[in-house]
């Protein structure tokens, strides 16, 4: 046995720790990272400040908090189109119920997480229950989505957006959890970074480290064989579905918080952000390969570019442009770097 | 008394008649060859087997017990294990992972209950050294085996999880003669274990190397199942091709 255990050992170390590096999914974003970094504190004056890393951080933990649980989706094997505009529904179930209720905002925080989850869990099972592939089926509730934002919000509030609940009871409280500033060593940062690397920690444990994880590769990765293995697919990917509604719900607390009304309108194209983040972050768009910390360097990424553009001084027209081009580049890199990893052997 | 007794089991899909009349045993310590051509019903009688699709008629008994198999969790505890030749692993996924998917060993409590990692590669890899396969890294995608290897951890993997019974569907149909050596050489390991095993197959060599019943299947119907010490490797290779029409279509090809 522990003759075994030893010979075991001795045989790990044969692989040099450089293609194990090599082989990690988000080697490839980790590169692309450093390279924008680079590239805008060369072409960006203030880039380097405290303040504006801060404020880059920010709009990273934006699009991170919804790339989390997108990318475990995507390694499941399967997309979410209704993602972006989900965000803005738990924003608006949230204020609207506090709002008409005259509850405590805290009530409506609660109503909105239910009724998240049972979004995400509408979209995971008509999936596993009709097989459609789930663009169709995210599609489908991406559209519904839209249209209810708007339509009850007008039925409701009479305009396109909700009315403030800044002075209602339970705010304060609210406001600290899902949008507070915290400063550390003189220098602010929004507690959605916090939320946002809790995240990243939690489902890189989930994935790494829980037998739900071995599943989300499984599904995704090969489907059959999981289920002829007896992997519950099924419920594995409805859960994954209601981890995207988590994010979204966090995120829609977020924005709520921020501001305290809601635009019925917003969040339409989020879907495409996130799902870019994941894949620059090293997610295989077929599914079965990717990791949690991969979407994280893809929302800095996105962070970085976004807010880089503004310190340079440029239009922030070519933000666009810009993505494109890093979307295309990081998954060439990625692909590149996988081929290579599994030929050296 | 067998592990696994089929009696006169069929299965429709619709108003296709897919097996009919299918009877089969397979007991400790032995091997049930099934063979047939392409569309004659060997696929079907696996999922009925391995509890993918229950059958319609006949019966199925395990260890004497007559049964319906409702999913493949259930034919895994009852201790049948199906290798599938195309879809037993997930490529992308290492070894270690691959091997205890869907049983996972965990260790701690509540959220950090988490999966045992050092016991999962250790057990992978000291198993597969037990069934000859001396692999480097277990860490390793499964897609970056060989096909042969493959077959191999995914019986290595029915035999470590408890499995009495194992069916193996065309475990050397895509493989290289070597290779084809190896996963003969497991099977008629696991049967000196005391395993049973039904092997599914339109090889007659293969079959024949290693089976001691052989089951025959043409269009979903049985037509012949023989003990080994009843048939020649000739007469199975030959009702195998089947038989007369094979000498119909030499005359065919000589005229020609």
């Amino acid at each position: 046995m522990s003759a075994a255990t030893a010979a075991l050992d001795e045989r790990l170390v044969e692989t040099s720790p450089l293609r194990r590096l090599l082989t990690r999914p988000e080697l490839g974003s980790v590169v692309g990272a450093l390279a924008v970094f680079v590239f805008f504190a060369l072409a960006a004056d203030g880039f380097l400040r405290a303040a504006s890393l801060s404020t880059v951080l920010y709009a990273a933990s934006t699009i991170g908090i919804m790339a989390v649980p997108v990318a475990l989706l995507m390694i499941g094997g399967e997309f979410d189109l209704s993602a972006g505009v989900l965000v803005t529904s738990s924003a608006l179930v949230s204020s609207m119920f506090s709002y008409q209720m005259t509850a405590n905002t805290w009530v409506g925080v609660g109503v909105s997480l239910l009724v998240t989850l049972a979004v995400g869990a509408f979209n995971g099972i008509m999936l596993t229950r009709t097989k459609l592939p789930s663009f169709i089926v995210t599609l489908g509730t991406f559209l519904m989505l839209t249209g209810m934002n708007l339509g009850f919000t007008k039925l409701i509030a009479g305009t396109v957006s909700t009315k403030s609940i800044a002075d209602m009871e339970g705010f304060p409280s609210g406001h600290a959890v899902f949008a507070s500033t915290l400063t550390v060593g003189g220098v602010d940062f929004k507690i959605t970074i916090l939320w946002w690397l809790a995240l990243v920690a939690v489902a890189s444990w989930i994935l790494l480290r829980t037998r739900a994880g071995n599943w989300i590769y499984a599904v995704g990765g090969n489907q059959d064989a999981a289920r002829a293995v007896g992997v519950p697919v099924a419920k594995t990917k409805i859960g994954l579905y209601m981890g995207v509604a988590f994010g979204a719900w966090i995120l829609g607390q977020h924005l709520l918080f921020s501001y305290d009304v809601v635009q019925s309108g917003e969040g339409v194209g989020n879907e495409l952000i996130y799902i870019i983040a994941a894949v620059i972050g090293g997610c295989l768009i077929t599914g079965g390969y990717g990791s949690a910390a991969g979407s994280a360097v893809g929302a800095l990424i996105f962070g970085m570019t976004s807010k880089g553009i503004v310190f340079a001084e440029w239009n922030p027209d070519w933000f666009k442009f810009f993505l494109g081009g890093m979307l295309l580049l990081a998954t060439l890199l990625n692909t590149w770097v996988r081929k290579r990893a599994e030929a050296v052997k | 008394m067998s592990l696994v007794e089929l009696a006169e089991v069929s299965k429709h899909y619709g108003n296709v008649r897919a097996l009919e009349g299918v009877s089969l045993t397979v007991g400790a310590g032995e091997v049930t060859c099934v063979l047939g051509d392409n569309g004659a019903g060997k696929s079907t009688l696996i999922k009925i087997i391995s509890g993918l699709h229950p059958h319609d008629g006949g019966v199925l008994r395990v260890d004497g017990e007559e049964t319906r198999l409702a999913s493949p969790r259930e034919a895994l505890d009852r201790g049948i294990a199906t290798v599938y030749q195309d879809l037993a692993v997930v490529p992308l996924m290492p070894v270690w992972r691959n091997f205890f998917l869907g049983s996972e060993p965990r260790k701690g409590k509540g959220p950090f209950r988490r999966l045992d990692v050092a016991h999962m590669r250790r057990t992978t890899w000291e198993k597969l050294r037990a069934m000859g396969i001396d692999l480097r890294d277990v860490d390793q995608p499964i897609g970056t085996l060989s096909g042969g290897e493959r077959q191999c951890v995914a019986i290595a993997r029915a035999v470590h999880f408890g499995a009495r019974v194992l069916v193996l569907d065309e475990p050397t149909a895509a493989l290289g003669v070597k290779q084809s050596g190896e996963v003969l050489r497991l099977v008629a390991r696991a049967r000196d274990e005391g395993l049973g095993v039904v092997f599914i197959t339109h090889n007659p060599h293969h079959a024949y190397l290693v089976g001691d019943r052989f089951v025959l299947l043409k269009r979903g119907t049985m037509v012949g199942n023989h003990a080994r010490d009843e048939i020649t490797l000739d007469e199975l290779t030959r009702q195998m091709a089947g038989g007369n029409e094979l000498d119909d279509l030499r005359h065919e090809l000589e005229r020609a």
